[in-house]
C-alpha cells in the first residue's frame, strides 16, 4: 500500500512543477522580462526581499542569541512567538501587521504622530511584512547554530582579550557562518515569495509595492497567462537554486 | 610579580573557598580529586566565573576585572583552539585583540610557534594537528600575549602515554621561561611533582594542604594525598609513642608525639605473613586481602581489617604466601618505619 501512495505523493509534488515547465513560453520569456511593469516588479522584489533579510538579520540574530544563551522567565513563550509567522496564514499576518503598525495601530499611531512614519501601503511596509514572515526561518536556524557553538571558544577568546565586538566578529560569526548563511538564504527565499501578508499590509501599488508574486497574480487576473508563467518559472528557478545551495545542510539529513 | 588569592565561589553543589600564594617565576600545582573545584578555581582566576574575596596580581586587585582585561593566559584542558583559524592565526589572536596589525601579530605568532617547535605547522588547521601539537599551539597562544598569570588546566591529560612524557618535559622547560606566575591544575601525581615549586591540595572546595612537594610527600595530611604519593595514612590519638587508630588497633612508633596525629608508613615497609609473626615487630595486625594490583615489578596488596593498608610485595611472595582476594594474613611494620606527626 505504501509504494503506490508514495508514488501518488511524489506525483502531487512533481506534476505542478512539470506543468509549469511544460507550458512555459520559452520564446516569449525575453519579451515578458523586458516589460516595464515586470522589470519594476523584479526590482521591487529584489529590494524588498534583501531589505527584509537585512531587517530580519538585525533583529533576528540577537533574538536567536538571547534564546540560545540566556535563561530568563518566559523564554519558551518568546521562542513560541518566534514561530508564530510560520503557522499563521500570511493574510492573517498582514491583518495583524495593520493592527499593529497601521496608522491607527498599536504602535503605528505613535510612529505616525511622532515621526511621521507610515508603513502600510509603502515599500517599507512590504519590507516589514516580508521580514515578519521570514523571521522564523532565520531565528530557528541561528538559534540552533548558537546553541551548538561550544562556549569554550568564547571563553578562550575572552582570556585572550577579546571584547564583545571581537567575540562576535572573530569567533561567533565565523564559527556559525555556514548555518547563519543557510538561515539568511532561507529567510530571503521566503521573503521573495511572500504574497499574502504583503498584499494585505502593503497593498499592490504598481511601482511602489507590487513585487513579483503580486505581479504574477495581476498578470493572471488580467488574462496575460504567458507573463504569469514566465515570472512563475523565474521564481521556481530561484527556489530550486536555494534548494541546491542548501542541500548539504538543513534540508537533507541522511 | 606575585599572586595572592583568597576567594570564594558557589557553583552548583560546590562551595569553593581557596587560598593560594605564589611569587614570580613560581609554578603552583593544584591537585585534588575530581569535583574538588580545581577547574572552578582556575576559571575564577581567569575571570570566567564571578568570585567573592580577592585576587591580587602584582599588587593590583583584579577580582572585579573582566576576563578580557586581565593579563591572564589560559590553556584549556582540550586546548579549545579556534577550528576556523590556522595555528598561526590562533597564536596571533590575542595580539590582534590587543590592536596589533595582522602582519605584526603573525610575525610574533611565528616566533612563538618556532619556540614550541611547530614552525612548519603554522598554516595547519587545528584539525590537522596531533594532540601533542595542539597542546603546544594552545601554550604558544596563551604565552604570546605575555600574560602575568598563566593558567593550565590538566595540560597533559588529553595526551596518550608516549606523547605525554615528551610534552611534560617540554612544558616544564617552557614554564621555566615564563617570568610570571603559573598555576597548573592536575590530578596526575607525576605531572604535579614534575612541575610544582609549590603544591596546593584541594578537596571538596577547600585547601587541605599546601607546601613544597617534599613537605607534602613527607607529611601528607589527607587520604587523597597519601594515595597520590602512594603511602599508608592513618589517623589516631597518640600517647607516649602509642597511637590508637581504632578501638581494637594501635600503632607503635619511634616518634614521641601526643594528641591527634597522622600516622604514615610506606607500603614497602609492610611485611605479610600467613601466621602471626613472633619477635621484634611491634605493629602486627590481622587482615584480609581485598585486591592485588601488579605495579611495575611489585604487587600492591590491599588489606581490609582493623587497619586498612597497602603492602608492596614481590610476585614471588604472592605465590609463596598463596595471596588471593579473601585470604587472611598478618601484616607487620617495624616501629622505626612509622612516622607520626601532629594533625
Amino acid at each position: 500500500m505504501a509504494v503506490p501512495l508514495a508514488a501518488l505523493g511524489a506525483l502531487l509534488l512533481a506534476l505542478p512543477v512539470l506543468g509549469l515547465l511544460w507550458r512555459a513560453p520559452w520564446s516569449a520569456a525575453w519579451d515578458v522580462l523586458g516589460d516595464d511593469a515586470v522589470r519594476t516588479a523584479l526590482r521591487l522584489s529584489l529590494v524588498a526581499s534583501l531589505g527584509a533579510t537585512a531587517l530580519a538579520a538585525v533583529v533576528g540574530l540577537p533574538l536567536a542569541w538571547v534564546l540560545a544563551r540566556h535563561e530568563f522567565p518566559g523564554r519558551r513563550a518568546v521562542r513560541a512567538l518566534a514561530l508564530v509567522p510560520l503557522v499563521l496564514p500570511p493574510v492573517v499576518g498582514g491583518v495583524a501587521l495593520l493592527l499593529a503598525f497601521g496608522r491607527r495601530g498599536l504602535l503605528g499611531q505613535w510612529l505616525d504622530q511622532w515621526f511621521g512614519i507610515t508603513l502600510p501601503f509603502t515599500l517599507a511596509g512590504a519590507v516589514v511584512a516580508e521580514a515578519f514572515v521570514a523571521l522564523p526561518f532565520l531565528v530557528l536556524t541561528a538559534e540552533a547554530a548558537f546553541r551548538n557553538l561550544d562556549t569554550r571558544y568564547e571563553e578562550a577568546a575572552r582570556t585572550l582579550g577579546a571584547g564583545p565586538a571581537a567575540l562576535v566578529w572573530r569567533v561567533v560569526v565565523p564559527l556559525t557562518w555556514p548555518s547563519l548563511a543557510a538561515g539568511l538564504t532561507l529567510a530571503w527565499a521566503r521573503a521573495l515569495g511572500e504574497f499574502g501578508a504583503t498584499i494585505t499590509f502593503a497593498g499592490s501599488a504598481p511601482g511602489r509595492t507590487t513585487t513579483v508574486p503580486l505581479q504574477v497574480y495581476i498578470l493572471l487576473e488580467s488574462g496575460r497567462l504567458e507573463g504569469a508563467i514566465v515570472l512563475s518559472v523565474l521564481l521556481l528557478i530561484v527556489s530550486v537554486g536555494v534548494l541546491v545551495a542548501l542541500r548539504d545542510r538543513w534540508l537533507f539529513t541522511r | 610579580m606575585s599572586l595572592d588569592v583568597d576567594l570564594r565561589v558557589e557553583l552548583g553543589g560546590l562551595r569553593l573557598d581557596a587560598q593560594l600564594h605564589a611569587a614570580a617565576g613560581e609554578t603552583v600545582v593544584v591537585v585534588g580529586p575530581n569535583g574538588a573545584g580545581k577547574t572552578t578555581l582556575l576559571r575564577a582566576l581567569a575571570g570566567l566565573l564571578p568570585a567573592d574575596g580577592r585576587i591580587v596580581l602584582d599588587g593590583d586587585d583584579i577580582t572585579a576585572v573582566p576576563a578580557e582585561a586581565r593579563s591572564v593566559g589560559y590553556v584549556f584542558q582540550d586546548h579549545a583552539l579556534f577550528p576556523h583559524l590556522s595555528a598561526r592565526d590562533n597564536v596571533a589572536f590575542g595580539l590582534r585583540c590587543r590592536g596589533r596589525s595582522r602582519r605584526d601579530a603573525r610575525v610574533v605568532a611565528d616566533r612563538w610557534l618556532a619556540r614550541v617547535g611547530l614552525a612548519e605547522h603554522a598554516a595547519a588547521r587545528p584539525g590537522e594537528l596531533s594532540g601533542g601539537q595542539a597542546q603546544r599551539v594552545a601554550l604558544a597562544r596563551a604565552l604570546a600575549v605575555e600574560p602575568r598569570l598563566l593558567l593550565l588546566d590538566e595540560p597533559l591529560s588529553a595526551l596518550d602515554a608516549t606523547t605525554r612524557a615528551v610534552t611534560r618535559r617540554d612544558l616544564v622547560r617552557h614554564l621555566a621561561d615564563h617570568d610570571g606566575v603559573r598555576v597548573v591544575v592536575t590530578h596526575d601525581p607525576l605531572d604535579a611533582l614534575a612541575m610544582a615549586d609549590h603544591l596546593v591540595v584541594l578537596e571538596a572546595g577547600r585547601v587541605v594542604q599546601a607546601g613544597s612537594a617534599e613537605e607534602i610527600r613527607v607529611r601528607p595530611r589527607s587520604r587523597y594525598v597519601a594515595d597520590l604519593i602512594g603511602v599508608n595514612l592513618l589517623r589516631g590519638h597518640a600517647e607516649r609513642g602509642v597511637v590508637r587508630v581504632r578501638d581494637d588497633a594501635v600503632v607503635v612508633s619511634a616518634d614521641e608525639v601526643d594528641g591527634a596525629v597522622f600516622v604514615v608508613f610506606h607500603p614497602h615497609a609492610v611485611a605479610l605473613h600467613r601466621a602471626r609473626p613472633e619477635g621484634t615487630p611491634r605493629n602486627v595486625w590481622p587482615g584480609t586481602v581485598a585486591a592485588l594490583d601488579l605495579d611495575g615489578g611489585r604487587v600492591r596488596v590491599t588489606l581490609e581489617g582493623p587497619v586498612r593498608l597497602s603492602a608492596d610485595v614481590t610476585p614471588a611472595a604472592v605465590t609463596a604466601l598463596g595471596l588471593a582476594p579473601g585470604v587472611g594474613v598478618w601484616a607487620s611494620v617495624k616501629a622505626t618505619e612509622v612516622a607520626v606527626y601532629a594533625e
